[in-house]
């Protein structure tokens, strides 16, 4: 669509700017100001230059937490976006059940975060839970309270039960957006399922994909709620993500300066994946 | 701007898949026939819906044990493993309607979602339409600075976002979750109704200030009905963001203004062991999701998408 | 209203102050020639003047992370780095 050059279009965008502008840059100079004094309360500072940063860049505790964020999120995107689109394709294009499906995988998008994981906490207590009492009645020995492997799996099924929707969503709207003649064509040709996918519907929910993965990983990596509900983090550190630990940084332990540089490391990370996101998408969309 | 510029393809596409998901009556035969070209031939088809239904179970299941704990008594609980409620009691679900400490966690939740829609979806309605429809100096990257927003963790703003909102006054109000919860639902409905605005031919624009409606004439009683739909799904999702958000709710309230999803944390941790009351509570924080879902079915993905189906 | 709870120090305000000057600079030039200056640079991105600054200004930043979490707290080198790193975003991305 070709748009008109009118630079008066900033009085609209004006209420949204101070809005968002109130919201995120004031608390953002706040976090740079912290970051490089000691406080000890009363709004009392002392400047200490970067000796924060260099203290978190070169922490176990910061690297641990990282790494653990980065095994979560992949372990996720490699679960979610498969099985999503494996559940996708494998739904109906049309007819009554479509709807019920849709509505019933899209209720725990819409269940708040802390309720996920409390409902999670009750399904999976070892010994009047149903998941848990179900894998330990195998004779699996399952405690997510006390076993960091039980922990992590619980955190992850957790996840996967939250979000795949998420994924089944877009890449079905992908799917029903391709025209019935392609798959009559196919038919003619004599094509396989496989390059039925292959090259009619990968092609067809690439865009969707993007934004699916894009949206997961962002998200999963800012996850707080959720983990922190279930497990608090434990057993020991075992599921401290990036945001748990700075929240107990920042709030547990009042350490108002690691806290606030290890914000603006994480919203340096954050910045650079919502570039790339960004990018790819538009310039798949320039590519049409 | 590359991101907006939707090829005509891409509408084209965009159309029919309302088509196809809307009416489903209207394509029956042969959205069944593609079906079964589309999911394999033969017996591997028949067998096809069973991924969906597993999928589904799969995702009840943790829902149906959360119901039944709710109409447990916390004797029977306490007492041990069993798959349905055996003395079945609504004790939870009074005590939680009755009890103002409950209730109350409700309403402020309530209220603040109400008020954060309303100013998200307002807010966003002109700027979408600038994106939409104009360019301005340096728009890309104010389009992509909204982005980074909707990206942001919110761990990271929550300490600043107590001493702003305390040295503002509105701590512990619903306004101030309100207005925080601005941070990242302003920068999604921005975004999904921009697309869902640019779906609109611009030439309906022009023909209407041709007519001479000036321009908020115009928008209010031309534009706003055609992208109704849109407006709809916009409001749902800052409704579902703000509802299901914590973390910055919980930083922003202490007593009077204390989101139910918070006072239940809190329950949890102070009297004790009440799984009960727990469960009840988490299943009234499901049901007013459940409600409106229904109305934004066939939207949700595009939603999801950003307005980019 | 009281700002205490902000902590400004002079080093945060001048950093700030810079980047303010950056975009109003970025403005000024945008308005005295129009357009963007678009081209397709070496990593393959379509990108204008903007884009160029955003690259230049995120890269310096992992460029003064990176310096701190290998070398040392020195970071006048760090950001010679950066201006060299910007100098060649802006001649070639």
């Amino acid at each position: 669509m070709d748009k008109t050059w009118n630079n008066k279009a900033w009085f609209m965008v004006l209420p949204v700017l101070v809005l968002v502008a109130f919201n995120a840059i004031i608390p953002l100079m706040t976090v740079v100001n912290y970051s490089v004094q000691e406080t000890f309360g009363n709004n009392l500072f002392f400047f200490e230059g970067v000796k924060w940063f260099q203290e978190v860049l070169n922490s176990p505790r910061f690297h641990a937490s990282l790494l653990r964020q980065v095994a979560f999120t992949g372990l996720i995107l490699l679960i979610e976006v498969p099985l999503g689109v494996a559940v996708a394709l494998a739904m109906p294009r049309s007819g009554p059940w479509v709807a019920v499906c849709l509505v019933l995988m899209s209720l725990p998008l819409l269940i708040p975060w802390n309720v996920v994981g409390a409902m999670w906490n009750i399904f999976a207590l070892p010994d009047i839970g149903l998941l848990g009492y179900v894998i330990n009645a195998m004779g699996i020995s399952y405690n997510f309270t006390s076993q960091p492997l039980s922990a992590w799996f619980t955190v992850v099924l957790m996840d996967v039960w939250h979000w795949t929707s998420l994924v089944v969503l877009l890449a079905y709207a992908g799917l029903v957006s391709i025209p019935d003649a392609y798959y009559q064509a196919a038919k003619i040709d004599g094509a396989s399922r496989w390059s039925v996918f292959r090259f009619i519907q990968l092609p067809k929910m690439k865009r969707v994909l993007t934004i699916a993965v894009l949206l997961r990983f962002m998200d999963s990596f800012m996850v707080y709620t959720e983990p922190f509900v279930l497990t608090g983090g434990g057993p020991g550190n075992a599921t401290t993500f990036l945001s748990i630990d700075l929240v107990k940084a920042a709030l547990g332990e009042f350490n108002l300066g690691i806290a606030a540089a290890m914000s603006i490391i994480y919203f340096l990370m954050t910045l650079l994946m919502s570039w790339l996101f960004y990018t790819l998408m538009t310039q798949s969309e320039a590519e049409g | 701007m590359t991101s907006v510029k939707e090829g005509l393809g891409d509408k084209r596409g965009d159309v029919l898949m309302r088509e196809q998901t809307t009416p489903p009556a209207a394509s029956n035969a042969a959205g069944l026939q593609s079906a079964s070209v589309m999911s394999g031939r033969g017996r591997e088809a028949r067998f096809l819906w069973l991924v969906p239904t597993v999928y589904i179970i799969f995702l009840m299941l943790p829902i149906y044990w959360l119901l039944n704990m709710s109409f447990k008594t916390t004797n029977e609980i306490l007492g041990g493993f069993s798959l349905w409620p055996r003395s079945f009691t609504v004790a939870s679900y009074v005590e939680i309607l009755t009890n103002p400490v409950w209730y109350n966690g409700y309403i402020s939740s309530i209220s603040y979602v109400f008020i954060n829609t309303a100013i998200s979806v307002s807010v966003a309605l002109p700027a979408a339409y600038a994106f939409s429809r104009y360019r301005f100096l340096g728009d890309k990257h104010l389009f992509f600075w909204l982005l980074t927003n909707r990206m942001a963790p919110p761990a990271v703003f929550a300490l600043p976002f107590y001493q702003l909102y305390s040295a503002i006054n509105l701590f512990d109000t619903p306004w101030a979750v309100a207005l925080a919860h601005c941070l990242f639902n302003i920068p999604l409905a921005v975004w999904i109704l921009e697309g869902f605005m640019s779906g609109v031919p611009k030439e309906i624009d022009e023909t209407a200030f041709i007519d001479g409606y000036s321009w908020p004439r115009f928008f209010v009683k031309i534009f706003m009905p055609l992208i109704a739909s849109g407006i709809g799904v916009t409001a749902f999702f800052c409704f579902m963001f703000s509802w299901v958000e914590l973390l910055l709710a919980k930083t922003l309230t202490s007593v009077a203004a204390k989101p139910i999803a918070a006072v239940m944390t809190r329950t949890a941790s102070t009297s004790g062991y009440e799984l009960g009351l727990l469960a009840a509570a988490g299943v009234l924080t499901i049901v007013p999701g459940a409600i409106v879902i229904w109305f934004v079915r066939n939207y949700i993905a595009k939603g999801f998408a950003l307005g980019r189906v | 209203m009281d700002l205490s709870w902000m902590a400004w120090t002079w080093q945060t305000a001048t950093f700030f102050g810079v980047i303010l000057l950056l975009l109003v600079g970025m403005t000024v030039w945008e308005w005295a020639s129009p357009g963007g200056a678009p081209r397709h640079g070496i990593l393959g991105l379509d990108t204008t003047r903007g884009d160029r600054l955003f690259i230049s200004l995120l890269g310096s930043a992992y460029i003064h992370l990176a310096w701190l979490g290998l070398v040392g707290p020195n970071l006048w080198w760090a950001l010679a780095l950066s201006i060299v790193y910007a100098i060649g975003v802006f001649r070639f991305v």
